[in-house]
C-alpha cells in the first residue's frame, strides 16, 4: 500500500502528456539574459563588466549576503550589457546580457559521460563546493542548497528526504531525469547524506510513475542500500516538504517551524542531480530540464535548457504560439506563475513552460459561500480557508494570526475545490503577507 | 394565598434594594471622571469616523483636541477650517487656517494611451494584482484599475470610470481624508492643495522609468525631458529619477509648463478654456 500524507489534499487530473518525450538538448540561443535574482534572498552581485569575454560555466555574479547564491554564465560569448530588465512578472531585475559566440566550456568542467561514484570530499568541502557552484533548490522555491545542508547550531538532521513526487499536473522534468539519470541522482543523494552526516535517506515517488520507481528500486537494492524508495499515492500537494515528511516518516512539522525541527532535510531529485554534477563533475548550475507542454500543442517536449533562455524562444522551438492557447505558465498549473512578459528569461528553478487553453484557465464568476467545507477537507495544513477568506476581507489581522494564516503553503487546493469559485487563495495570500509583516515587526522576546 | 403574594413581593423588593445599593456603591467607587468637553467637541465634529485625522475615530480626535495644549498638527479634513475654528473657539485657543486639499490621481494612462499587454483574470483587487505582477500594461507604475480606491472611500467621492479605466475624484465630495492614498498599492493618489477657486496644476504620471521606456509603455507618460522645469519661472518643478513634480506651494498657476509638456502629462484643472491665440484674431480682422 502506497503511503500519503494524513490530512487534506486533492486529486487533480495529472495530465502528464509529455512523459514519453525524452530529454533533448535545447539549441543554445543567440543572446542569453541571465537574471541576478534566480534564488530566494538577496540578488547576486555581478563580477563581470560590459565587454568581458565569458566561458560557459564561468562565475559571473557572486552571492551577496547570507541567503544568496553564485551565478555562472550559461553560454560563452561577450557580455553586451548589465541592465535592468523585466522578469516574467514584469518587475525589473538586474540581468547580465551575454551575446553568444560558439560554446566554449570552462576547462574545469568534466564533460565526460562516465559516472563518478566515489565521494572524495569531506562534508565541509562538499558544502563549500555546492555554494561555489551556486546550487539552489529546484523544487520551486529556489532556496540556496548550501544553507539547507548546514543546519543551524543545536539542530541535527536524522534523515534526508528526497522529493521525487512531482505532484503538480503536467510536469515531467523530474520524472525524465529519474529515468535517464537515476544513478547520478542516487550519488547526489549520497553526497548530501555525507554533507549532513545522516545514515538514511528516503526518495518519495508517486505511484503514477511506476517506471521511475522500478528503475530507482533496482539500483538501490544493488548498491545504494541506505537509500529507500517510497512509493506514494498520487495526491496533490505531496511534494510540499511538510506533506512529504508526513507521508514518508509520519512526523508533523510544528506551526511556523522548518523540517529541520523534526530532524529532516528535504531536497528535490533535480537538486540531487545538480549536486552530483557540481561535486563530481565540477559543473555549476547553469542548465536544467524544462518541460514544454500543453493540451493545445501538437508535440510535448522535455528540454535540457540553459538558464537565460527567453520564453519567446521556447515557444519558437515548439512551432510558435498555438492558436487556442490562452495563458502561459512558468511551472505547474497549481503553483506556477503566469508569464506576463514572454521576453523574460528562464531561471535556475524554471521547471516548465505550460500553455493552457481558455477552458482550463478561465475563472468563473464568484458565488456565495455555501459552507460546504470542501476547502477545509482539502487543506493539507488543516486550516479553514473559508474563515481565513472572510477574516482577510474584513482586515482582521489578529484573528487571522490566531487562525494560523501564516501556515498556509499557498498550494491552491482550497481554490481548486471551491464550488462557488471564491478566490480563497488570493485573499489568503494577501493577508498572509500583511500578517507576516506584523509578526516580524514585533520586538523579539 | 395572600401571604404568599405579599411574601414574594417583599422578598423581591428587598433583593432589588440590596442589589441596587451594591450597584450604587460600586459605581461610586469605580467612577471614571471624563472631561465633559470631550462630548461637546465630539458634537462639533462631523461624526464620519473616517480616520482621516490620524485618530481612531471622531471621539478619539475630540479627546486628542481637548488634551492637547494647542491645535497645531490636529486637523479634521472632513470638517475643514470651519469645524476647526469652532473647536478652537470652544476650547479657547487659536488655530491657523490650513489650505483645503483634495485627492489627485497621478496617472492618466487610459485604454488608448496605455495599451494592455496581458489580461488579468484574477480577483478584482489592486492589492492582490500588485502582489502577483507589475500590472496588465507595460507601465510598472500606472493604475491597475481594479478600484481599491473606490471601495476605500467613505464619501463616494472617487469612482472608477469604466471608459478610461482610471479613477476620477469628485471635488465636491472629496474631504481629503487620505483613505484612497493608503488603499492604492501603487501610490498613485496624492493629497494636493485645492488651489484658488479649485485651480491647480499637477503632473499626472508617476513613471520613474527612462524616457524611452516610459513613452513606449504609455503615450502620456512623463519622460523627464526637463522642458517644464526650464520654462517654470518660480522654481516650482523638480525632476528626480526621470519624473517631474510640481510643488503646489510654489506654483503660481501660470500654465506655461502645461503647454510645454510634449506628452501632455501635465494637467490643469478648473481653468477657463484657453482663448485662441492672437493670430486667429488677426485673421478675423482681415
Amino acid at each position: 500500500m502506497s503511503k500519503t500524507f494524513s490530512i487534506g489534499g486533492i486529486h487533480p487530473k495529472d495530465n502528464k502528456i509529455s512523459v514519453k518525450a525524452a530529454i533533448e538538448n535545447f539549441p543554445v540561443m543567440e543572446t542569453a539574459y541571465i537574471s541576478m535574482s534566480q534564488h530566494l534572498g538577496a540578488p547576486a552581485e555581478p563580477v563581470v563588466a560590459k565587454g568581458d569575454k565569458v566561458k560557459t560555466g564561468q562565475l559571473i555574479a557572486k552571492a551577496n549576503g547570507f541567503i544568496s547564491a553564485n551565478i555562472h554564465s550559461s553560454v560563452s560569448g561577450t557580455v553586451s550589457a548589465i541592465e535592468l530588465m523585466p522578469d516574467l512578472a514584469g518587475n525589473l531585475v538586474q540581468h547580465i546580457v551575454v551575446k553568444v559566440e560558439g560554446d566554449e566550456w570552462d576547462e574545469k568542467i568534466d564533460r565526460s559521460p562516465e559516472i563518478v561514484r566515489e565521494i572524495k570530499l569531506s562534508p565541509s568541502e562538499i558544502i563549500a563546493k555546492i555554494a561555489e557552484c551556486g546550487i539552489v533548490g529546484l523544487g520551486g522555491a529556489a532556496f540556496p542548497t548550501h544553507i539547507k545542508l548546514s543546519p543551524p547550531p543545536g539542530k541535527k538532521a536524522e534523515f534526508l528526504v528526497m522529493n521525487g513526487a512531482e505532484c503538480e499536473p503536467y510536469l515531467t522534468s523530474d520524472y525524465r531525469i529519474m529515468l535517464e539519470n537515476p544513478e547520478e541522482i542516487l550519488i547526489g543523494t549520497r553526497i548530501m547524506m555525507t554533507a549532513l552526516g545522516v545514515k538514511k535517506a528516503y526518495i518519495g515517488i508517486e505511484d503514477n510513475k511506476p517506471k521511475a520507481i522500478k528503475v530507482m528500486k533496482e539500483l538501490c537494492s544493488k548498491s545504494y542500500k541506505n537509500i529507500k524508495i517510497v512509493s506514494l499515492q498520487k495526491k496533490y500537494p505531496q511534494g510540499g516538504e511538510k506533506q512529504l515528511i508526513d507521508a514518508i516518516l509520519g512526523r508533523q512539522v510544528p506551526s511556523m517551524g522548518l523540517p529541520i525541527d523534526t530532524g529532516v532535510v528535504v531536497q528535490n531529485v533535480g537538486t540531487a542531480l545538480a549536486v552530483y554534477e557540481a561535486v563530481q563533475k565540477n559543473k555549476p548550475l547553469f542548465e536544467g530540464v524544462v518541460t514544454v507542454t500543453g493540451k493545445c500543442m501538437t508535440e510535448q517536449r522535455n528540454f535540457r535548457m540553459r538558464v537565460g533562455t527567453t520564453f519567446e524562444s521556447m515557444l519558437f522551438a515548439v512551432g510558435g504560439f498555438p492558436k487556442d492557447a490562452e495563458k502561459l505558465v512558468s511551472g505547474g498549473p497549481m503553483m506556477g506563475k503566469a508569464v506576463a512578459r514572454i521576453e523574460a528569461a528562464s531561471v535556475k528553478s524554471t521547471s516548465a513552460l505550460l500553455l493552457l487553453t481558455e477552458e482550463e484557465t478561465k475563472r468563473k464568476p464568484e458565488g456565495n459561500c455555501i459552507r460546504c467545507a470542501k476547502c477545509v477537507d482539502a487543506c493539507p495544513m488543516g486550516l479553514e480557508p473559508f474563515l481565513l477568506n472572510r477574516l482577510s476581507r474584513a482586515g482582521r489581522m489578529e484573528d487571522l494570526e490566531a487562525n494560523l494564516v501564516q501556515d498556509c503553503i499557498e498550494c491552491g487546493s482550497c481554490l481548486y475545490v471551491c464550488p462557488a469559485n471564491i478566490p480563497l487563495l488570493d485573499t489568503i495570500r494577501l493577508s498572509k503577507a500583511s500578517v507576516l509583516k506584523i509578526m516580524r515587526s514585533r520586538p523579539k522576546k | 394565598m395572600t401571604t404568599t403574594i405579599i411574601f414574594t413581593i417583599a422578598s423581591l423588593s428587598l433583593l432589588g434594594l440590596v442589589l441596587a445599593l451594591i450597584l450604587y456603591f460600586t459605581a461610586q467607587k469605580f467612577k471614571v471622571v471624563e472631561d465633559p468637553r470631550i462630548d461637546d467637541v465630539e458634537t462639533i465634529l462631523p461624526g464620519a469616523n473616517c480616520g482621516g485625522c490620524g485618530f481612531a475615530g471622531c471621539r478619539a480626535f475630540a479627546e486628542g483636541c481637548v488634551k492637547a495644549d494647542s491645535l497645531d498638527g490636529l486637523f479634521c479634513p472632513v470638517g475643514g477650517n470651519d469645524t476647526m475654528k469652532k473647536v478652537a473657539g470652544y476650547l479657547g485657543v487659536t488655530v491657523a487656517d490650513k489650505a483645503p486639499q483634495v485627492a489627485v490621481v497621478r496617472c492618466n494612462g487610459n485604454c488608448d494611451s496605455r495599451p494592455k499587454s496581458s489580461n488579468y483574470d484574477g480577483y478584482t483587487s489592486c492589492a492582490v494584482m500588485a502582489g502577483l505582477y507589475s500590472g496588465d500594461t507595460d507601465c510598472r507604475y500606472g493604475c491597475l484599475g481594479q478600484g481599491d480606491c473606490e471601495i476605500s472611500c467613505d464619501f463616494d467621492a472617487i469612482k472608477m470610470n469604466p471608459r478610461t479605466g482610471l479613477p476620477e475624484v469628485d471635488e465636491e465630495k472629496c474631504t481629503a481624508c487620505g483613505a484612497c492614498v493608503k488603499a492604492c498599492p501603487k501610490f498613485i493618489i496624492e493629497l494636493r492643495n485645492k488651489g484658488p477657486k479649485g485651480k491647480r496644476i499637477f503632473v499626472s504620471c508617476i513613471n520613474k522609468d527612462k524616457g524611452g521606456v516610459a513613452k513606449k509603455a504609455c503615450a502620456v507618460a512623463c519622460i523627464g525631458c526637463t522642458k517644464c522645469q526650464k520654462v517654470c519661472a518660480y522654481d516650482a518643478i523638480t525632476i528626480s529619477s526621470n519624473l517631474a513634480y510640481i510643488d503646489y506651494n510654489k506654483c503660481k498657476l501660470c500654465r506655461k509648463c502645461v503647454v510645454e509638456c510634449p506628452t501632455n502629462a501635465i494637467w490643469e484643472v478648473n481653468f477657463p478654456v484657453r482663448v485662441p491665440k492672437r493670430e486667429t484674431a488677426d485673421v478675423e480682422q482681415q
